[in-house]
């Protein structure tokens, strides 16, 4: 018996031990495991050689996972993070609510004012930065310039959504394993519902009226989904409907895709002829548009953010400002290249000849973003903002379910009107349940 | 085992049964041999898998990107703590329901077993309420309690009905000679549970150890087990089958070897008293 | 037989597993049951109010909440009856002498070993893929279509994950079980002239179904709370085809932050599971008694 307990007891010791605080301050920081990041955390020696006294945790997650494991978190004030990468959804909402800490005193040598402004609008409330970003992305489509040449057509650098399904027709090659589009497919607010509410903004479609009212019931939206369905389910991939952004960029990486409309920061990876089959094919456009004045792309950021009630504030402080500097992507230049540098944060990075030299896709990803207007995000008058999202906290919700439906219909489980008919159905439950509508 | 058993019978039942056994460990068998391949080569047709070089590259990006042996330890702490604990809590309670049955005991067992069906994902909010109030979040300590109490309903019954095949006439005898109630329980009743035991502490060891839900929710950085480490591989960009596969490797290898050298023992007390 | 002392003792010793248990069961449960009459929504602190029972009202009338209902029966019931036919199969052949049986038997619990989230991530990519997949290699091997898994039948692939860990289980359980079985009686049998199908269902048979209903009785408690599987290779869809109540309950409180929601799904989860409990205990209660 005294074996068990003294076994016990150094379980429980060594339990204590764990708590124990160091000498150096030690962080934890959650991140979302996407390419940049887990670069960081292999370049981590430069910052431990700046700053002896911090040490880093990482929690590395899957993007779901993620954001449920922080919000979470942060709102029951958990206390398990110091540092949060949070995307442009949460900042505003979890800032206005106080959770987290403001980084206006921020070092003049930061240069905050480098930020891309549509990405730093996004982060900001009541003139209070509340996060900064790390990357930020748009969409854009990527295609094989040799698939293309092979098809005898040429990618305009503003294509419709017609020359899209033409150019697609033509590439497929489903013998070959070619299929001439890859889309996002896998349910999820940040999944396939910012591809397809990006998409819906460039077809005059809308979440909600002024009044709050779900518009899925819309023709906008009608044109979107069948459009959307015809081109997977013609030029698709087999299993498009669990497809992600990794899945995709694994396709589109051992050559399987034709096009691919998705995020910017994409193009660092399908480039790069380590990982990349077709590294050396690829050509960029800007994402589709209709002629209605509004193209389908996105605009988001991942961002790291201090929760507020950390007891490590000024050491998490330290971080976000060395991991989001521009000493931090000239390290990244220096060890990997200038087109691995986490892009689509500084107007610098954007003047710097050497990186638009290393990165042939800078230009478009700076006029992605730029061209994005979370203000006004699709044709008609919106009560939200966000352009592939809409900043309410039932949006996580809201999106994912939906999203599930539209899933369901690429999945060939239900048809275009059935998937349309349950979204608005759900959505207008949600929201009377939310009490935006009566 | 008089039965006469020709050799060619035997022969049709061998191949089989490897065959069957080979099919039910294949996938296991198959991400060992991926976890030694590169990235391009782990996607190829499954022939050219097999002829393509080895290498142990994945196992070396993992191994640079990930703290495998705090997780690992963590995994051990909170998988062997909780089993301890809960030995200790139902030896004695599955000890006194074999021996000294009531009218109610089968109702206490059974409305034991009862509070296993509660769905965890239900109650894990005012769960993280309560241990964020007790500065319980990402300690060992939190998940071995969490794990001690969530298996505690199954470690009673497994002693339980192991405890009931002991026949009661030794301990009589044992009485009958003057053996107290401790003596009785230390010299009688120990060595003869002790496969029960040992069975019943394997068997919780795995199934704390492969516990997801809880550990990955109530852990960040500090104490987060394996099952937290296989979470950050989970879909990560570009190809990666192969650092799947070794990190899935890594993951699993320690309980299937424990798993492997223990199987008599865990057998031979894995019977919830079905056996008669 | 027990005296009034040793009773006295029993008690003691019981206790501390009861009171345990009890507290694990009454804390989280009475403020379950308490957000479940909230308004709760962790994005929107301070916004707690009293509304009866709104939450239990929308739960129920959730479209998705019968899918679930009817998706876990299917998941839980499917398991059920592949692990239990499949085990005692593969129990029947694994009792025969043959070469090898040490490692056979190896090969064939090692699934069980197996962490949940490993084994739905490595169905997922490295069989089920429709693209990359071992699967998909097989089939485009011999000339056929790739099949979709998880888009085509996503239930059925999770029935078929989770079976593949549950099977060695039910496998363990039912060998023990027949190896206990007395050999005389089955030669008496033979001599008397019983077919081998004879012998199963008149003298193995009744023998293993005790061994049955406690691999019924587990995976049950285990199965109703299926969650990893689903989270990794479907989140619970396309549409809500592979959603159960487990999961249903995990995009209430945890994806949309509702824990008011998520807290009455969970008091509906917990009553439902109890009717089962009690349902299964009956049934293992009169079979434990034997």
């Amino acid at each position: 018996m005294s074996v068990t307990i003294r076994a016990l007891m150094g379980a429980c010791a060594l339990g204590a031990l764990g708590t124990a605080a160091l000498a150096e301050t030690t962080i934890t920081v959650a991140t979302v495991n996407n390419g940049d990041m887990i670069r960081m955390q292999g370049l981590m020696d430069a910052f431990y050689e700046a700053h002896p006294d911090i040490k880093v945790e990482w929690v590395t997650l899957e993007e779901n996972v993620l954001r449920q494991r922080v919000t979470q978190d942060v709102a029951t004030k958990g206390g398990q993070f110091d540092v949060m990468t949070i995307g442009t959804y949460e900042v505003p909402i979890w800032g206005e609510r106080g959770w987290l800490v403001s980084l206006d005193d921020l070092p003049e040598s930061y240069d905050a004012d480098d930020i891309l402004p549509a990405i730093r609008g996004g982060l900001t409330v009541d003139d209070h930065l509340y996060a900064a970003p790390f990357y930020g992305e748009s969409s854009m489509v990527m295609y094989r310039k040799d698939l293309m040449e092979a098809a005898g057509l040429e990618m305009p650098e503003a294509p419709t959504w017609d020359f899209i399904k033409e150019a697609a027709a033509a590439m497929t090659d489903k013998a070959g394993e070619v299929y001439g589009i890859c889309l996002r497919g896998k349910a999820g607010w940040g999944e396939n519902m910012a591809f397809l509410t990006a998409m819906s903004n460039s077809y005059g479609a809308r979440w909600f009226d002024m009044d709050w009212k779900p518009q899925f019931d819309s023709e906008a939206w009608k044109a979107t989904l069948t459009d959307y369905l015809d081109l997977m389910n013609n030029y698709g991939p087999p299993g498009a409907s669990s497809n992600g952004f990794n899945e995709n960029l694994a396709l589109f990486q051992s050559g399987k895709c034709g096009m691919w409309i998705d995020a910017t920061v994409a193009a660092s990876f399908v480039t790069n002829p380590t990982d990349s089959t077709v590294a050396d094919k690829v050509g960029f456009a800007l994402a589709p548009d209709n002629g209605l004045g509004k193209r389908g792309n996105w605009l988001w950021a991942w961002n790291l953010g201090i929760p507020a009630g950390t007891q490590k504030e000024d050491a998490a402080k330290t971080f976000v400002e060395w991991a989001t500097s521009k000493e931090y992507l000239a390290l990244v230049a220096e060890k990997e290249g200038w087109a691995n540098v986490p892009p689509g944060t500084r107007t610098s990075l954007y003047e710097n000849p050497e990186y638009l030299e290393a990165a042939p896709f800078a230009q478009m990803t700076l006029d992605s973003i730029n061209a994005a207007d979370p203000q006004h995000p699709t044709v008609d008058e919106v009560p939200y903002v966000g352009v592939q999202f809409v900043a309410i906290p039932e949006f996580q919700g809201l999106g994912t379910a939906v999203g599930q439906q539209f899933s369901a219909a690429l999945a060939g489980q239900v048809t275009a009107e059935q998937a349309l008919q349950s979204a608005q159905m759900l959505t207008e439950r949600e929201m009377m349940k939310a009490g935006y509508i009566k | 085992m008089a039965r006469n058993v020709t050799n060619r019978r035997k022969a049709v039942v061998t191949v089989l049964a490897w065959l069957v056994g080979l099919a039910i460990f294949f996938p296991i068998l198959w991400i060992f041999i991926l976890s030694f391949k590169s990235e391009g080569d782990a996607i190829k047709t499954p022939f050219e898998v097999l002829g393509s070089a080895w290498t142990f590259e994945s196992y070396a990006t993992v191994q640079e990107r990930s703290n495998y042996f705090r997780h690992f330890w963590n995994s051990v702490v909170i998988s062997v703590g909780s089993t301890l604990i809960g030995l200790l809590i139902a030896i004695p309670a599955a000890w006194a329901m074999a021996f000294v049955p009531g009218k109610r005991t089968k109702d206490v067992l059974m409305w034991m077993l009862s509070t296993k069906m509660l769905p965890p994902v239900g109650v894990l909010v005012p769960i993280y309420l309560l241990f964020r109030n007790l500065g319980l979040l990402d300690t060992r300590l939190g998940l071995v309690i969490v794990l001690t109490l969530i298996n505690l309903p199954i470690i009673v019954w497994m002693l339980y009905t192991y405890f009931k095949e002991i026949p009661g006439e030794i301990l009589e005898a044992a009485r009958m000679d003057g053996a107290s109630l401790k003596n009785e329980l230390i010299h009688v009743l120990t060595p003869m549970a002790v496969p029960g035991i040992a069975s019943t502490l394997l068997l919780n060891i795995i199934l704390a150890w492969n516990e997801a839900f809880w550990t990955l929710n109530l852990t960040a950085a500090k104490a987060a087990p394996l099952t937290a480490f296989i979470a950050s591989y989970s879909s990560p960009e570009g190809l990666f089958y192969a650092k799947l596969s070794a990190a899935s490797t890594m993951a699993i290898a320690p309980i299937l070897i424990m798993g492997w050298f223990s199987q008599k023992q865990l057998v031979r007390g894995l019977t919830f008293g079905a056996v008669k | 037989m027990a005296t009034k002392a040793s009773r006295a003792a029993a008690r003691l010793m019981i206790s501390p597993a009861v009171l345990l248990l009890l507290g694990w069961m009454i804390v989280p449960l009475s403020m379950t049951l308490y957000f479940s009459f909230l308004r709760y929504n962790l994005l929107m602190p301070g916004m707690e109010e009293f509304t009866g029972w709104t939450n239990y009202r929308f739960f129920l009338t959730d479209p998705a909440f019968t899918a679930a209902l009817w998706n876990t029966l299917l998941l839980v019931g499917g398991v059920l009856l592949i692990t239990t036919v499949g085990g005692t199969l593969l129990a029947l052949l694994m009792d025969q002498p043959f070469w090898g049986q040490g490692i056979v038997r190896i090969l064939v619990i090692a699934p069980f070993f197996v962490m949940p989230t490993v084994s739905a991530l490595v169905w997922k990519n490295m069989f089920m893929n429709p693209v990359n997949g071992l699967f998909a290699h097989v089939a485009k091997f011999f000339g056929l279509q790739p099949y979709d898994f998880l888009a085509q039948a996503p239930l059925g692939s999770i029935i078929f994950i989770v079976s593949w860990q549950w099977l060695p289980f039910a496998t363990l359980i039912l060998l023990t079980a027949l190896q206990s079985l007395d050999q005389e009686q089955l030669e008496a049998a033979e001599m008397d002239g019983a077919g081998a199908l004879s012998r199963f269902f008149y003298i193995m048979l009744p023998h293993l179904a005790r061994a049955i209903t406690v691999v019924i009785l587990i995976q049950t408690i285990f199965l109703l709370s299926v969650f990893a599987e689903i989270l990794v290779t479907t989140n619970g869809g396309p549409g809500v085809a592979s959603t159960n109540l487990t999961y249903l309950i995990y995009m209430q409180s945890l994806l949309q932050f509702d824990v008011g929601g998520g807290s009455a799904g969970g008091v509906v989860a917990i009553i439902l599971a109890n009717i089962v409990a009690i349902f299964l205990m009956r049934m293992i209660g009169k079979n434990l008694e034997a």
